[in-house]
């Protein structure tokens, strides 16, 4: 019996012009959700045409946490909890440039709690996209604030007894503009919502559903991480414009996807500026625009 | 380069440490400061908040140290000079990503305006009991840079310093100062602009593709990579080798650590600064900073008038430890003295360079109040008996 050897395909990876090839393979274990998000950032990309040097992401730690190291844009990997004053800074000093923060669950919501409720309520121009798993995979699938009420972890054996924060209800009420809720199949969906986020002005959030297939999976007995990963589209409802107070998420119940938010609200940098002018008149110049950072 | 007219006010002025310090991070072009209050560090904040606007610099009261720290750093990656200050709780808080401005080599500034501790301690009264946790703080392995400011005209000079040697270096500096001088008003003279001589961040010349964020250099500071032309770099608080990607083993771990203790350790005589007085033929040098430099005058001043041989070193940096100064003294002086508001913490330092060479003795105390002068002339006394 002889094998066949497919011949590799001639010319670029069509990921190459946005991914840091020379670091893949990557970490991520086969069937995690991260791979088709971080395909929807990079389609959306695409699609926007934004100059992409003009494109910085911003991680904590975790699994999520490494999409900035895989990312070919200027891409800081920072210490955990801490990506959205770390991205505060960069896009206070240079707002000319379009900041993504692309970080986890445990990251962004628990250890990093208080500065998600304030980046939000500053309304600070960025996209922030959150993979949720439900669980911390990269130290071996502890409980999370967002671990669904009975769902079992490394450190909620016996299922946990914790209520789990509802995402876009927080986001939303600590003072996003945008709003969305995806899970890692709905690709197009997530790219589109992806690309709105982009283009909104403020503080942007996108929440993403996705399986952790070593832990989150295994410990609740839920199947592969391909499993998992259908089970969360198939039970998806899709309701635009859902009141967030209704969308938190059970134990493998059905979960509510969509758009649930998009108004307009004076960003960060556009307070300062009415803030000052208010004060200093003409003789503020206002801060901002292009190239107009520090 | 020299400092912008618009950031100079140039002139005589009657400052406390705090505003000095201010107007020393104005002058060196500071145009981005995010901090959490704290006694008694916040006069620095309410200075920039209102100086801030009309200078195109960006002030913002963040939710918390860790975001204040963070929130700089990313300012500096920018492009912008940044700073921070605090006092010891906050310091505590801010220790996390003071160690990622160490792995990351981000210039920028943070000053520690001492209060006592632990915990919440005394607010609003000094101490100098941080200077190990400046040395030490954050976890790892590295080298730091620390200023002490005796006044509030050094609090001007050394905020100044302090912006130029993150640059040259390439990595936070620490001011440590104390609630003494910080509340301390006296009077300041700011030079004109033209007087002010400033370093500036160095970029790489090399193009996107060839250029990596922790290039080796022979003088081990890397050129800083500029945001948004193109490099599209990637840096990481995880062990990085020169591209800045990770690499979990040992021998990337040995070179990344390595080199941020070298770049300090190899700059040391360019970076120490000690001022001596009366040192050449000293019997006994009794060594201090910070406000406890200035409190050790009277001492020295009455032990001089009785003929005894004491000299002094008021070190405007005390981290790195000047080891070699101090070998060199062990050898010479019957005794080594520190001065310090805590219970023996740059002692410990002076202590192990003296070697057993000379005798050290160190007068500590919890802090709240500086020194009783009376104390230290009588450990200079005891000293040479």
């Amino acid at each position: 019996m002889s094998i066949q050897v497919k011949q590799p395909v001639e010319g670029e990876h069509p990921m190459e012009k946005l991914l840091r090839m020379d670091r893949i393979p990557h970490i991520w274990c086969p069937t995690c959700g991260l791979g088709t998000v971080v395909t929807a950032l990079a389609v959306a990309l695409e699609q926007l045409q934004l100059d992409l040097n003009n494109v910085a992401v911003v991680s904590g730690i975790g699994c999520t946490g490494r999409v900035a190291g895989y990312m070919k844009l200027d891409s800081f990997h920072t210490t955990h909890g801490r990506a959205l004053p770390f991205a505060l800074g960069l896009h206070l000093a240079r707002p000319d440039m379009k900041v993504v923060v692309f970080s986890g669950d445990g990251d962004l919501i628990s250890i990093g709690g208080n500065h998600f409720i304030h980046t939000a309520r500053r309304n600070v121009d960025m996209t922030v996209i959150c993979v949720n798993n439900f669980i911390y995979a990269m130290t071996g699938g502890q409980v999370a604030p967002t671990t669904p009420i009975t769902a079992r972890s490394a450190t909620s054996p016996y299922g946990n007894y914790e209520n789990p924060f509802n995402l876009p209800l927080l986001a939303a009420s600590c003072g996003a503009v945008y709003v969305a809720r995806w899970t890692a199949l709905h690709i197009r969906r997530l790219t589109t919502a992806i690309k709105e986020a982009m283009t909104k002005k403020g503080f942007s959030f996108v929440e993403v559903i996705a399986p952790c297939s070593t832990l989150y999976a295994r410990l609740n007995k839920l199947g592969s991480g391909l499993d998992l990963m259908k089970f969360y589209h198939d039970n998806s409802i899709i309701r635009h414009g859902a009141d967030v107070r209704e969308v938190g998420i059970d134990f493998q119940s059905k979960i509510v996807v969509g758009k649930f938010l998009d108004i307009e609200k004076p960003t960060y940098i556009d307070s300062v500026n009415a803030g000052y002018k208010r004060a200093f008149g003409d003789k503020y110049k206002p801060y901002g625009g292009t190239h107009g950072g520090i | 380069m020299k400092a912008s007219k618009n950031n100079v006010l140039a002139g005589q002025h009657y400052l406390d440490g705090n505003h000095a310090t201010a107007e020393g991070a104005i002058a060196a072009g500071c145009k981005f400061f995010a901090g959490y209050p704290i006694t008694p560090s916040t006069e620095i904040a309410e200075r920039v908040s209102r100086r801030f606007p009309l200078l195109g610099g960006l002030f913002i009261q963040m939710e918390d140290e860790l975001a204040s720290m963070a929130a700089i750093l990313g300012a500096s990656w920018g492009g912008a000079k940044s700073m921070s200050c605090t006092s010891g709780p906050g310091f505590s808080l801010m220790m996390e990503n003071f160690g990622l401005g160490i792995m990351l080599e981000t210039p920028c500034v943070l000053v520690n305006v001492q209060r006592g501790g632990p915990s919440t301690g005394l607010p609003t009264l000094p101490g100098q009991a941080d200077m190990m946790q400046a040395r030490w703080g954050s976890h790892g392995d590295y080298e730091v840079i620390a200023l002490a400011p005796d006044s509030p005209q050094e609090s001007f000079e050394l905020a100044i310093h302090a912006f130029n040697l993150s640059e040259k270096y390439r990595m936070p500096i620490l001011i440590m100062t104390d609630e003494c001088v910080g509340h301390m008003t006296e009077k300041v003279v700011i030079p004109p602009a033209e007087e002010i001589e400033l370093i500036e961040r160095r970029y790489t010349d090399k193009p996107p593709g060839k250029a990596w964020p922790f290039e080796l250099t022979e003088n081990l500071i890397s050129p800083m990579l500029p945001l948004g032309q193109g490099y599209k770099f990637h840096i990481t608080g995880l062990t990085h080798n020169e591209k800045g990607y990770p690499a979990i083993d040992a021998e990337t771990q040995e070179k990344n650590v390595r080199r941020l203790i070298d770049k300090v350790n190899k700059h040391a005589d360019e970076i120490i600064w000690l001022e001596e007085k009366d040192v050449d033929d000293a019997d006994v040098v009794v060594m201090a900073y910070g406000i406890s430099a200035r409190v050790m005058q009277p001492a020295i001043a009455k032990a001089r008038k009785e003929g005894i041989k004491v000299g002094q070193i008021k070190m405007v940096t005390v981290w790195p430890f000047p080891e070699k100064r101090v070998r060199e003294l062990a050898g010479k002086v019957k005794a080594l003295i520190m001065v310090e508001m805590n219970y023996g913490q740059v002692f410990l330092e002076m202590d192990r360079c003296a070697a057993g060479k000379c005798r050290t003795y160190l007068a500590g105390h919890a802090g709240g109040t500086v020194h009783n002068p009376e104390v230290i002339y009588n450990l200079i006394k005891e000293s040479i008996k």
